[in-house]
């Protein structure tokens, strides 16, 4: 693949300047646009308020908070196990993986570890929740710049894992299934065989999106050299997962931490990109999914047998004490600082979501670029609303 | 004698003393069918649309309303009636409701210049006889055809920019400077790739485009050499705000564009004139390139013969239905370009494209009109390709100088 090179990063980056000196020579009038909080493309009620030159931005900033639900208040409530079936909502369309972290924080709290087969399926769970979520951003991707077809067939094949899901769990998205010390249940006859399948089809998806969209010219204009984000800045800001990946960082959760999960009994690879822009985002989490589709392969190869659920009290008790836990979700970094006094139910829950920190560079981002370059960028950091506002 | 008659839109064909009630006759029936046409054609175009579209992407599409959902834009279409007309309070009220009348006429009228049909054997020349009268099918053949269809396209124009401009809200503001802009622009390559017809039929009347096209070497598409046929098919579609030139109503950037503010029955007749628009621009685009309702014979055998004088009509749907359905395809498949590279795409390809070529076919129309030896013909064109070659360098060096200071000023911001 080709790749932008500097002079023509720094010529775009000129041309932008050129114009904005244009214009204040030219003093004309400003108009400040609200993008949102109900737009087509903000995924929900995310609003920019974007001061604009023309179609081009001057000055740009997200104002989040339209869909609070307080849930780090709404915990300090409930008892532990009941907190799952809140955390699923967070990023909703990943929510297997919402569970994961909450769940391994506290049984750190409680110095128990789920039994490997449980760890398995964890991670299988975990994973296929990444493909229905990035999948899905796969095709919404073409949405974003008005092709249309690309989400239905993302739609098509989210729905084979979803059922996957459903199959294992009960649940299609908010699953509600991981329990301290490890699963509800162990997994259906014949899911094994019915997830290679999935996988298989998936890898096809893969293919067909990359074909489709990534292979497509006007695709690429509108997305290679925008929306540039440097290595150094993407930390500063705190970016995480295919984000900073995608700026040429090589980071990532599963493979640089030691957790309770099978991550580390897989082969896999981690995939960077040293453009930094929309295009690289994008790729990066195309291969991502391709990557996941291979790590549930390799789980379902060297599934252990034994019990799913390890021996703790039937009324759950976490001793006292603070403990943090984040993995890589589909969005990113996501972690719970939770707090325990001893009770039944967490004393204070800090939830640490990557999508409120993905967006927290848009203004850093968006200065100086075209309003459909906006829509393309915020597409391409991919976040969702529930994962912003909590 | 006849062009002094008080019938409106007279056929020259109707050249005739008995006048009386034949001509107004045939007048009346084709504004009838052309009117007919329009309507159902759009509310077939949309369920087309709908359907293939739906088929391209796993999905059903309309299916309850009539059989295979045919009546469904008719339940839109009355559902969008009884709605509630919102005219917004900062708007200007009559430019607003001018707006949608502005977009929406043009495209109907169009239909008056297009050849329908006709039939062509036995060198009738695409006229039939209708109560004893010879005729075109066609509601009006004036000399200046395809520039009415210019300039009604670019009154369509004013329809768009005024609905944006006088909602009085931004996102519509943002689509109307899009659409005049890239309209406007796009107008340029269409008329350029047009002249090329132009001057190889030779007439700027419809119906004679398409009985210089009696044969398929004779086809426009091939003897002016294709590159004006993909040329104006492009423009076309930035014409008609179709995808993936559709910035103007882009609803993930704008929402809506020029029509976010519209509601009711102006919105529909918004809606009405876009796709009343792709069918009767699809329909000059088989006029100009393929024919319009000439048969394409293979050898001597005609598809269609049997349906007699309807003959012409058929093949003018199917060649339409083609364009259709490629419109369609572009729609299910093709991401949206971002307005400057829309610019850029019109203004540094297509009409340099158009331009070139014009000029090329003008050369060598001129060596056919001098009759040029056959060295004299290769010389033309060695001459011809170097002129544009020059062109090309001195545009290409134009374009690049100009980066460079772009670039210079730039690094010194």
């Amino acid at each position: 693949m080709t790749m932008l090179s500097e002079r023509q990063q720094l010529s775009y980056i000129a041309s932008q300047a050129a114009d904005a000196r244009l214009n204040v020579e030219l003093e004309t009038e400003g108009m400040t646009l609200n993008i949102g909080p109900q737009h087509p493309a903000t995924h929900g009620t995310l609003r920019i308020i974007a001061r604009l030159d023309g179609e081009q931005v001057i000055w740009a900033e997200p104002s989040a908070g339209y869909m609070h639900r307080g849930y780090e208040k709404l915990t300090e409530v409930r008892t532990f196990p009941q907190v799952t079936s809140l955390i699923n909502r967070i990023d909703w369309l990943g929510s297997f993986a919402n569970e994961v972290p909450f769940i391994l924080a506290a049984e750190k709290l409680m110095e128990i570890e789920a039994p490997p087969r449980a760890q398995h399926i964890r991670t299988i769970l975990f994973e296929l929740s990444r493909i229905a979520n990035v999948g899905l951003f796969l095709g919404d991707l073409g949405v974003q710049m008005g092709a249309i077809t690309p989400v239905f067939l993302a739609f098509r094949d989210r729905e084979y894992v979803l059922n996957l899901i459903e199959g294992a769990t009960g649940g299609r998205f908010h699953p509600n299934f991981d329990r301290i010390g490890g699963l509800k249940d162990d997994l259906p006859q014949g899911w094994i065989d019915e997830t290679r399948q999935v996988m298989k089809k998936l890898r096809g998806f893969c293919d067909e999106i990359e074909d489709l969209l990534f292979g497509n010219e006007i695709f690429q204009s509108r997305t290679r050299g925008i929306g540039v984000i440097p290595a150094d800045v993407a930390r500063q800001y705190g970016l995480s997962g295919a984000n900073l990946r995608a700026s040429g960082v090589d980071w990532d959760l599963r493979r640089d931490q030691s957790l309770p999960m099978a991550w580390d009994k897989v082969d896999f690879k981690v995939w960077t990109h040293p453009d930094g822009d929309s295009w690289a985002r994008c790729w990066v989490r195309l291969q991502e999914v391709r990557e996941s589709t291979k790590i549930v392969d390799q789980l379902l190869d060297t599934m252990p047998a034994g019990p799913v659920m390890a021996k703790v009290p039937r009324i759950i008790k976490v001793p006292e004490g603070e403990a943090w836990v984040s993995t890589e979700n589909p969005l990113g970094e996501m972690g719970y600082y939770v707090v325990s006094k001893g009770d039944l139910g967490p004393f204070r829950v800090k939830i640490r979501s990557a999508s409120f920190n993905n967006i927290s560079i848009t203004p850093w981002v968006l200065k100086g670029v075209y309003v459909p370059d906006i829509i393309t960028i915020l597409a391409s950091l991919y976040f969702i609303l529930g994962d912003i506002d909590r | 004698m006849i062009a002094m008659l008080p019938v409106p839109a007279v056929d020259p064909v109707l050249d005739t003393e008995s006048w009386w009630w034949q001509p107004l006759a045939i007048v009346g029936l084709k504004v009838l069918v052309v009117f007919i046409i329009g309507l159902v054609g759009t509310m077939f175009m949309v369920w087309f649309e709908r359907k293939i579209v739906a088929g391209m992407q796993n999905r059903i599409g309309p299916d309850k309303a009539g059989p295979f959902g045919l009546l469904q834009t008719l339940a839109d279409g009355i559902k969008l009636f009884f709605k509630e007309d919102l005219i917004p309070e900062r708007s200007d009220r009559f430019v607003f409701k001018l707006a949608p009348f502005l977009a929406f006429v043009p495209a109907f009228l169009i239909w008056s210049v297009i050849p329908l049909g006709g039939d062509f054997t036995d060198g009738r020349d695409g006229t039939v006889e209708w109560f004893g009268q010879i005729t075109r099918v066609q509601l009006a053949d004036p000399p200046v055809g395809v520039l009415l269809v210019l300039a009604l396209s670019s009154i369509a124009v004013y329809g768009v920019m005024l609905a944006g401009w006088s909602s009085g809200s931004k996102y519509p503001l943002l689509g109307s400077v899009r659409a005049s802009a890239q309209m406007i622009s796009y107008e340029a390559a269409l008329g350029l790739s047009l002249a090329a017809v132009l001057m190889a039929a030779g007439t700027l009347s419809t119906s004679g485009i398409v009985a210089a096209q009696d044969q398929l070497t004779d086809w426009h598409l091939l003897s002016t050499g294709v590159v004006p046929f993909v040329v104006f098919l492009i423009a076309m579609t930035a014409e008609l705000n179709r995808p993936p030139f559709d910035l103007v109503e882009a609803e993930q950037e704008i929402v809506g564009g020029f029509h976010t503010e519209y509601s009711s029955i102006r919105f529909a007749l918004f809606f009405l004139a876009e796709f009343m628009n792709v069918i009767s621009m699809s329909a000059l685009l088989v006029t100009l390139f393929l024919g319009g309702p000439q048969p394409l014979l293979i050898g001597s055998f005609d598809l269609f013969a049997v349906l007699g004088p309807f003959g012409g009509t058929a093949w003018l749907l199917l060649k339409v239905f083609l364009f259709l359905y490629v419109y369609v395809w572009f729609r299910a498949t093709l991401p949206r370009l971002r307005y400057d590279q829309l610019m850029d795409l019109g203004w540094k390809v297509l009409i340099p494209v158009a331009l070139g070529w014009f000029l090329l076919l003008a050369a060598l129309q001129l060596g056919r009109d001098n009759d040029l030896s056959q060295v004299g013909y290769v010389t033309l064109v060695i001459v011809c390709l170097v002129v544009l070659g020059l062109g090309y360098l001195l545009f290409t060096a134009a374009i690049s100088v100009a980066r460079r200071n772009r670039d210079r000023e730039g690094a010194a911001y």
